[in-house]
């Protein structure tokens, strides 16, 4: 499979679909890279023309805005706004819910309008217009899944609805924690938290939720964000269960029990 | 006739003080940075229907939820008694309504009864909540001293309401035979059986007083309550920031900086600004927004951000809470300072003592510590948790904007991820390229 960059595509004169925009970890980090590679392969296996744009993306700001450090933000922010509308970007798509939220929500300030979904977005139009076929019996039928809203997809932009129908096309059974929805606990990464060490305190935030999460008693923990799959493996393997429960991205979890071709 | 005198001295006496207490909040909350207010009205109206009158956001915890109810809607409908009070009080009359509505008023006054048994009930269940139950929400460290004590006095002011209201109107039965019907006294007023007329009267008068005089006291002390709620959650409502959520507010100078540097063009240009002396963020309520300190008034201390923010849970020192009930501590302080016209507070002791000559020596930053600030995630659930929309997130991200834009202080471990996102444009500094994953598809 090819994953062709917005230059390569430029090159070419050809204009993609749908820009995906992988982001730091989905570029970096080696468990966050297997979710771009799962979501590449269900791009390509319904055959959307998609793009990345490769080395000439940088994060988004998001850390460093949150963390209070307005200038790192506006240089990348400011050069990727350059970037995407040189490419006359319309349509992103990432399975970042912090980009998407930086996307979405804060580039228009800085002359950067697109139409921003996350992947759990254009997955449930995927399976719901049925260019993702399911298998019949497919690898997770009948088991226990739940789901850890993230709180920039969540709470932040009220995306509560997409991830759960996604994982209803699993056929699964779909556990909810105490906590959910717009009720959902943080992971613990966001505000730049995910890049220092946590304040003097009597436990990590992780650990709160991969308790909640591991009292469902469901095999498998549904993620949508990067950082959130980190910190909830992590609080698995601190409570040494990490070869009970498995913790998953939706893509992951798609690209597994879905027809390919 | 003299109770006429005696009442409208009162009444003009608690008003006007009241009024003065109020416009010197109003100054405080204008100590905050002017906010343009944007976006539809007709959202702003719909948030005050369903927030603030419809309570809608209380909803989320039904039992406190539904005693909270009774309370508010019995304080919404005695207002329609308290103004009978009024024209009484005022004309010398007695029960001015009662001849005119008849049967009706019967029932507007029996329906106001009803609604203060339930109002006692819910005061009863939250004295109970708060000192008996000892629910850990009211107990944190931020609730010690007034506070706590703050929130019980508001409860027993509410049982003497409730009381007098009913020994006037069961002693006011009695007097008259019972020809009121009022659904609830009827039951008292043979409590009063064999009382003679002249104490019946006596009592009915102490009823009505000590109802009014509660009601006076009440006014006068909102202003140094979180009971200021009553009034405030309704502005609180229609002024809440109406942008996303996690859109954080865009710095425009920066911005405009940062374009110069990288050679764009930049709107409004010619207005240079010179970067060296501007302050960024929010060290103190004159760099917080008039919203910020509007929130920080509006509070009523429930708690339920911090019983849901995710670091507080896990035991760190941040508490929402804490942080907005902070904002309020140094308005009123810099308030209280700015009344003494006292010069040794002011920046330049040659000038008269006003808002925009204040130094103190004092900032935001004596009240909440960095460790407070830093332990944030952002994850926004103190927001969503508010019953009268505070946001309790803006003024955190505002404190960390000072800190790191205006002193270049803050945590460390964000220095090494400021480094690489400015010099790699990545989070992590990497060896490998960006797309590098692509090989192993």
């Amino acid at each position: 499979m090819n994953v062709f960059t917005m230059a390569e595509m430029a090159a070419e004169g050809r204009e993609p679909e749908i820009l995906f925009w992988v982001g730091c970890a989905g570029s970096f980090d080696a468990r966050a890279q297997k979710v771009t590679k799962a979501f590449c392969q269900i791009l390509d296996t319904v055959g959307m023309s998609f793009a990345i744009l490769g080395n000439e993306e940088m994060c988004t700001g998001d850390p460093a805005r949150r963390a209070g450090n307005e200038f790192v933000f506006q240089m990348l922010a400011l050069q990727n706004v350059q970037t995407l509308n040189g490419y006359n970007i319309k349509k992103i798509v990432t399975a970042c819910p912090h980009c998407f939220n930086t996307l979405k929500n804060e580039y228009p300030a800085l002359g950067g309008n697109y139409e921003v979904v996350h992947h759990s977005q254009l997955l449930q139009e995927l399976i719901n217009t049925g260019r993702v076929k399911m298998q019949e019996g497919g690898t997770f039928k009948g088991k226990k899944i739940t789901y850890h809203d993230s709180c920039y997809l969540g709470r932040v932009n009220g995306v509560y609805e997409a991830p759960r129908s996604v994982l209803a096309s699993l056929d699964a059974q779909l556990v909810e924690m105490k906590r959910c929805k717009t009720n959902g606990l943080c992971c613990g990464a966001g505000g730049a938290q995910m890049f220092k060490e946590d304040e003097p305190g009597e436990k990590r935030i992780n650990l709160e939720r991969a308790e909640e999460a591991l009292a469902t008693g469901a095999g498998i923990i549904a993620a949508n964000c990067p950082f959130c799959l980190t910190m909830m493996q992590d609080g698995v393997k601190a409570k040494d269960k990490q070869d009970e429960v498995m913790v998953y991205d939706l893509a992951e979890l798609i690209v597994d029990s879905m027809v390919k071709i | 006739m003299i109770q006429q005198v005696l009442f409208v001295l009162i009444a003009g006496a608690s008003l006007g003080y009241a009024v003065l207490q109020f416009l010197k909040i109003r100054r405080n909350i204008k100590l905050g940075k002017d906010e343009p207010i944007a976006g539809d009205t007709a959202e702003r109206w719909r948030n005050v229907l369903l927030i603030a009158l419809g309570q809608k956001k209380m909803f989320t915890r039904m039992i406190p939820a539904v005693l909270h109810l009774f309370i508010y809607v019995a304080f919404v409908l005695t207002q329609v008694e308290l103004l009978e009070i009024f024209v009484d009080g005022i004309s010398g009359q007695h029960r001015v309504f009662w001849p005119i509505l008849g049967g009706f008023y019967t029932f507007v006054i029996s329906f106001i009864e009803i609604l203060s048994v339930l109002a006692l009930v819910a005061t009863i269940a939250f004295l109970a909540r708060r000192n008996v139950l000892r629910v850990a929400r009211f107990h944190q460290p931020e609730m010690k001293g007034w506070p706590f004590k703050d929130a019980n006095y508001i409860l027993f002011l509410e049982v003497a309401l409730i009381f007098f209201i009913f020994l006037m109107n069961s002693a006011d039965m009695a007097r008259h035979n019972d020809e009121y019907g009022f659904v609830v006294s009827q039951f008292l007023s043979p409590i009063w059986s064999g009382t003679g007329d002249g104490l019946l009267h006596v009592l009915e008068r102490i009823g009505w007083w000590g109802h009014i005089l509660v009601v006076f006291a009440f006014l006068n002390y909102l202003p140094f309550s979180k009971h200021l709620h009553i009034i405030l959650a309704f502005p609180n409502t229609f002024y809440a920031r109406l942008a996303p959520r996690g859109e954080m507010e865009n710095m425009p100078e920066i911005m405009n900086e940062v374009k110069n540097m990288l050679g764009l063009p930049v709107e409004n240009a010619g207005a240079e600004v010179n970067m060296d002396n501007l302050e960024f963020g929010a060290n103190d309520v004159f760099s917080l927004s008039w919203k910020n300190v509007l929130d920080a008034y509006s509070c009523t201390e429930c708690g339920r951000c911090t019983s849901v923010c995710p670091a507080n849970l896990t035991g760190k020192k941040l508490s929402p809470r804490k942080i907005v009930m902070d904002i309020r501590d140094r308005a009123e302080e810099i308030g209280k300072k700015l009344d003494t016209k006292d010069t040794q507070y002011a920046k330049d002791k040659a000038q008269p003592l006003s808002a925009a000559n204040f130094e103190d020596g004092k900032s935001l930053f004596d009240y909440i510590s960095r460790e407070e600030i830093h332990a944030c995630t952002t994850c926004n659930a103190c927001v969503e948790a508010c019953p009268v929309l505070i946001n309790p997130l803006e003024p955190i991200l505002k404190l960390r904007r000072y800190e790191i834009l205006s002193l270049s202080e803050g945590p460390s471990e964000w220095l090494p991820m400021f480094n690489s996102m400015e010099n790699n444009g990545a989070v992590w500094a990497m060896s490998v390229e960006r797309e590098a994953w692509k090989n192993e598809l």
